[in-house]
């Protein structure tokens, strides 16, 4: 491994023509570096650039600008079978016409492998999926969890430096996608390749990663870790889409490094917080973001830094949590709760109409840019 | 229940698209046992010894072969077997060429933008649309020009000289069966994922081995049913090769034609029967290898 990442994007952008003839950009000067070994994917919901991005990677793209790279070398108009990766197609893509067998031993073919090494790497491609003894089927006779397995053996059995999964468990149900989630990290980190993960589903992204590019219109609107992405959002629209979040409009009084002063109109009141977005100056409108689970209720008569008062409008039991919708002072505000405690007596809820007091920890009211 | 099983109107006319399609049919093979030498009238089955009195020499007096009489006597027609030979070589030919024209350029209109393409897509229903016999008469004018200019340019002469013949035959018919070929093929092209190409690319393959192993082998039966198309079509095309065949290419539809311009024996309808049987076989084998197919599929 001659390169500290295994894939790097550098400024790429990648037009398209529009039917209308109008030119957009699909992926629009996005800059990412995929360590080696890492488990790294792209969230975002459809149309933000992500599969077109694991497109460029894969060589099915060519970038318009900026250039793509694999471990360390410019791709440049090198054509798929040439990169050291390997792809599993949100489709599968398994060739229908041929076995189990035949399908995994295609891309050892190609590389001109012996027959009896060829053998021996699809049987332990198969081992490794849990597939044995399904070397004789057709695609169209395996569960989808089954066919979802064989694209990941017949892309693993070549022993690629990066495999590039393009929403892999989108077509298969809630609790095999769950299963397959923690195969597939626990296959990544057993076999120590790059992942290069596509999908739109938030959950999954957080599951399975080790770093994680959020993407909106062409563009990475934040990359780091699960817990960073989540705690510290760099943006409304990252606060937002992952996971939820309430938002609450003001204007930055006083702003220091680590502690910000935001005057909340509606609330008629200043609130600390953690200034978060990169370049907020003093004066400026903002908002202030604060998780549902990060509210602490407390006693209406408290009194605190960053405490107001609130109306309880509904209580919501989920089972394993409880969600409390308040009002204060006309803003609606979600607070969530777990049930650490047992919930079958009725008074153990705060009931409706009940006047509560709400508290922000300074550290987990992040104060963002308006408009990203 | 299927509620129009027993309305009489549906019952009436599937009786009658039968009787019209196959009567014909079924009429011309039991005349090929005709004991009758005129294709008119049916004078019973003809039998190894006949004892009917020959009256005007028109029934079949003795027959080595039994009922398959005028079988027998077709095979010894050298006419008959060489209008066969010309039809087949032909045909298997044309066959060949076309599907290979045909799926290339469907594969082309299929994956390719240019600027011709609407016109290239429309070119093809012309030679379905068009009466064959402006084909025919468009064919034999151009192969007659040209082969008089290329004769008179390199003073040819003698066997050199270019005339109508099998290779003129072949060309008109491979020009027809094209587009047949194309739209059946692109049919099929129209359901195909793009990604188990750049599945095959993925994995180390290169545009031609992608080809071999994958897209080919998953376009087969629409390539199949286009070739078996192309090849009835031109088995038994009789006006486009009326205008194009010259000395020693006749086939079999043009031979039947002159045959009944003279006399008419059961020998024809034993030859038709025999082209019958050909044909039904080749479409049945087509049918179970598709069925085949898509079991292996589903």
């Amino acid at each position: 491994m001659t390169s500290e990442f295994a894939v790097e994007l550098r400024d790429v952008v990648k037009q398209f023509i529009t039917p209308e003839g109008n030119q957009l950009n699909a992926v629009d000067h996005v800059t990412m570096q995929i360590k080696n070994g890492e488990f790294f994917s792209m969230l975002g919901s459809s149309g933000c650039g992500k599969t077109t991005s694991l497109r460029m990677i894969a060589g099915f793209e060519w970038t318009t600008e900026g250039e793509v790279y694999i471990e360390g070398k410019p791709m440049g108009h090198t054509p798929p079978f040439q990169r050291k990766v390997n792809t599993v197609f949100q489709s599968y893509a398994l060739f229908q016409h041929m076995s189990v067998y035949q399908n995994i031993a295609f891309g050892l073919e190609m590389e001109g492998v012996k027959e009896e090494e060829i053998k021996k790497r699809v049987g332990r491609a198969l081992e490794m999926v849990q597939l044995t003894g399904m070397e004789r089927r057709k695609p169209k006779q395996l569960s989808g969890g089954q066919q979802q397995r064989v694209a990941v053996a017949r892309a693993l059995v070549k022993t690629p430096d990066v495999l590039l999964l393009d929403e892999p468990l989108g077509a298969l149900d809630l609790k095999l996608r769950k299963e397959m989630q923690l195969e597939l990290k626990a296959l990544q980190q057993q076999l120590g390749i790059t992942f290069v993960y596509v999908t739109h589903d938030q959950e999954e992204a957080l599951t399975m990663s080790d770093r994680i590019a959020v993407m909106s219109q062409g563009k990475v609107q934040q990359m780091g870790t699960p817990v960073e992405i989540y705690e510290r959002p760099a943006n409304k629209f990252v606060a937002d889409f992952i996971g939820e979040s309430n938002f609450l409009e003001g204007k930055i009084k006083s702003l220091e490094k680590d502690d910000a002063r935001v005057f909340i109109p509606a609330l008629n009141m200043e609130i600390r917080g953690l200034p978060i977005s990169e370049g907020l100056v003093k004066g400026e409108e903002v908002v202030v973001s604060i998780r549902p689970e990060k509210i602490r209720i407390t006693d209406k008569n408290a009194k605190a830094e960053n405490l107001f008062h609130a109306v309880v409008k509904n209580t919501v039991y989920i089972g394993a949590d409880t969600h409390i919708y308040v009002s204060a002072q006309g803003v609606n505000l979600k607070v969530l709760e777990q049930n650490h405690i047992s919930r079958l007596d009725p008074n153990s809820f705060y009931h409706v109409g009940q006047d509560v007091g709400l508290m922000l920890m300074p550290e987990n009211t992040l104060v963002l840019k308006k408009d990203a | 229940m299927n509620p129009y099983k027993r309305a009489p109107f549906v019952i009436i006319a599937t009786t009658l698209v039968y009787i019209f399609l196959y009567a014909p049919i079924v009429g011309l093979i039991l005349y090929s046992f005709n004991a009758s030498r005129a294709n008119v009238t049916f004078e019973g089955f003809i039998t190894e010894r006949s004892d009917k009195v020959v009256m005007d020499g028109s029934m079949v007096v003795s027959s080595p072969c039994g009922a398959f009489h005028w079988y027998c006597d077709l095979a010894k027609n050298n006419d008959v077997l060489e209008a066969a030979g010309n039809t087949m070589t032909i045909a298997i030919t044309a066959t060949i060429i076309a599907t290979i024209i045909g799926t290339m350029s469907a594969i082309a209109l299929q994956r390719y933008d240019f600027k011709i393409k609407p016109f290239s897509q429309l070119s093809l229903y012309i030679p379905i649309v068009i009466p064959e016999i402006v084909m025919g008469i468009g064919a034999l004018t151009l192969f007659s020009q040209l082969f008089s200019w290329v004769n008179s340019t390199f003073a040819l002469t003698g066997d050199a000289r270019l005339s109508l013949g099998m290779a003129t035959v072949a060309i008109s018919h491979i020009a027809f069966m094209v587009p047949f070929v194309t739209l059946v093929v692109q049919a099929r092209l129209q359901g195909f994922d793009k990604s188990y190409e750049e599945a095959a690319m993925d994995l180390g393959a290169n545009e031609w081995i992608t080809f071999r192993r994958v897209t080919f082998p998953m376009i087969l039966p629409g390539v199949l049913s286009g070739a078996l198309l192309a090849f009835t079509l031109s088995l038994d095309d009789f006006v486009i090769t009326f205008f194009t065949n010259g000395p020693g290419s006749t086939t079999l539809p043009i031979y039947v034609y002159g045959l009944l311009r003279r006399i008419i024996t059961p020998q024809v309808n034993a030859l038709s029967t025999v082209w019958i049987l050909v044909v039904f076989s080749a479409v049945v084998l087509l049918q179970i290898l598709q069925s085949r197919e898509s079991k292996q599929h589903s």
